[in-house]
């Protein structure tokens, strides 16, 4: 469970986030949408501490997610990046395999090799791109590498930033499933951004959408057609006219 | 009001410049931390002792050996004018180990070495590689700066004891070929003069500008801001900072070594 209070983030006097409010229940998953540029991206790495909030409070199971034992909060967490974040200094297989090669979760190199291998075809990689290196592939190829190494340590609470923007709709289908089927069949929880509505639909037991630096609507996704929302009716819709100003 | 303006610039600057020392030596404790306690990175350490040490070989041999041999030239000519041609080997030697060998092999080091270091891990930075090191439970500290910064303080002095001793040779074949200089006289002359404290000096230096190279690297690398627009910052930034160190350092080494 990662509840998230008036969390508040600003760049300068850029107020990015202005009071986010959020619960997500364990086992979940909570699909977030809102324009570019909006902080979807900046909430998630609040949730990791990669950025701090200026105020606010991230808990993770009750506890504040900043203090305690980072390594072992970090263990719990995989997240896909928006870029991607591949190392380029290493082949596609330890970049799949990165935590399974050191640390607490150290494995002998072959076993490791074998789970980066069967993590990639389940992002739809054929076994001869473990070998090569990042900048050799794809945008879309990178993402569903960076989604490989996410989930290759099988944890409990997943981010998914983007994951099928620069796919095609099969393969965008194909990683909404797996998402779907990482929440189902692992009991994990997961939190993904994305701007691609038939994966909302696919994805998403609940929704939130983020504007002007707070959750404008939350809810089940079924609640979403008939929120009577101006904000989620405008975005879902796609339409130029609404309080949403199309020039931001 | 206006005519104050340049100073309060001044003023603004000098702390800014104070708070970056601090922020710089705060790095720099945190990073020599890191390089003493574990989880250590093998695989890394051997790669960046590769990089550092290794691969700069070539530019620090063909620095080195162009220098002693103009310094033999500029030696022999300038001790002409008093009769004291015969001082060339005892120069040489001297000059390359207390000052151009470190100095040179320094600035090098600061052109090949912390650029290099600056950009790759500043562009970690903007593509949000250092962030997902992070996620993965690795500090990037220990990964990235620890390996770098140890290889430098071991490779730098070795890459400068071998720079001293290219261009001692640089400086033996011109006095050898076109200066007429008695080949086993020169050599004997050059190892004669030398005393251990210059080549501990040399050495000495040599640790602490490979420091300095990789500390300022990996310093204005972390620090990087958004976009290839910080990645080119970030590596100006590094080497600027970086050479003007190494030779304020070597002021304040030679002082500490030779002064008594
Ligand atoms: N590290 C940062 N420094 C300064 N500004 C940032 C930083 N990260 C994000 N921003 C700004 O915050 C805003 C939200 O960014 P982001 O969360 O990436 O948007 P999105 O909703 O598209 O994911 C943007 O205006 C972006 O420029
Ligand atoms: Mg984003």
């Amino acid at each position: 469970m990662i509840v998230m209070e008036n969390v508040q983030k600003a760049f300068g006097d850029h107020k990015v986030l202005r009071g986010v409010d959020l619960h997500i229940e364990k086992g979940t998953s909570m699909v977030i949408i809102g324009g570019s540029g909006t902080g979807k991206s900046v909430t998630l790495k609040c949730v990791l501490g990669l950025i701090q909030p200026d105020a606010g409070r991230i808990l993770v199971d009750g506890k504040p997610a900043a203090a305690g034992d980072r390594d072992a909060f970090l263990a719990r967490f995989g997240m896909l990046f928006q870029g991607a974040a591949l190392f380029d200094s290493l082949p596609v297989w330890q970049n799949v395999a990165f935590r399974l090669l050191r640390g607490s979760l150290k494995r002998p190199q072959a076993e490791a090799r074998e789970i980066a291998v069967e993590k990639l075809r389940r992002v739809g990689l054929k076994a001869d791109v473990a070998d090569k290196f990042p900048a050799e592939l794809s945008g879309g190829m990178q993402k569903r590498v960076g989604l490989a190494r996410a989930i290759a340590a099988e944890p409990e609470i997943i981010f998914f930033d983007e994951p099928t923007t620069g796919l095609d709709p099969i393969m965008a289908g194909v990683i909404n499933d797996l998402i779907r089927e990482i929440v189902v069949e692992m009991g994990a929880t997961a939190m993904t951004i994305t701007h691609d509505m038939s994966s909302v639909r696919a994805i998403a037991d609940k929704v939130a959408m983020l504007h002007d630096g707070v959750i404008k609507w939350t809810g089940p996704v079924a609640g979403m057609d008939d929120s009577g929302d101006p904000y989620l009716d405008q975005f879902i819709h796609g339409r130029a006219e609404g309080p949403i100003e199309a020039v931001r | 009001m206006t005519w104050l303006s340049p100073i309060g610039a001044l003023g603004r600057a000098v702390l800014t410049f104070l708070a970056s020392v601090g922020q710089v030596a705060i790095f720099a404790g945190r990073a020599l931390s890191h390089v003493l306690r574990p989880p250590f990175y093998p695989r890394e350490f051997l790669n960046a002792l590769l990089t550092i040490g290794w691969l700069s070989l070539p530019v620090v041999g063909l620095t080195a050996i162009f220098t002693g041999g103009a310094l033999a030239l500029q030696i022999y000519a300038g001790g002409a004018r008093f009769s004291a041609e015969a001082v060339v080997p005892q120069i040489v030697a001297i000059g390359m180990v207390r000052e151009l060998g470190p100095v040179l092999v320094g600035l090098m080091i600061a052109a090949r070495v912390t650029s290099s270091i600056a950009a790759e891990i500043a562009t970690m930075k903007v593509t949000e590689q250092i962030d997902a090191l992070v996620t993965l439970s690795t500090n990037p500290m220990k990964y990235l700066v620890a390996p770098r910064v140890l290889a430098a303080l071991i490779t730098v002095p070795l890459l400068v004891g071998i720079g001293d001793i290219i261009g001692i040779a640089g400086g033996f074949a011109v006095a050898v070929h076109s200066l007429d200089f008695n080949p086993a006289t020169y050599l004997i002359n050059t190892v004669n003069f030398l005393e251990t404290r210059d080549v501990v000096s040399s050495l000495a230096k040599g640790a602490a500008f490979g420091l300095i190279a990789a500390l300022m690297g990996c310093y204005y690398g972390m620090q990087s801001g958004r976009g290839a627009q910080g990645v080119g910052r970030a590596t100006k930034g590094s080497v600027e900072a970086a050479a003007v160190l190494i030779l304020a350092a070597n002021f304040v080494l030679t002082g500490v070594f030779f002064s008594i």
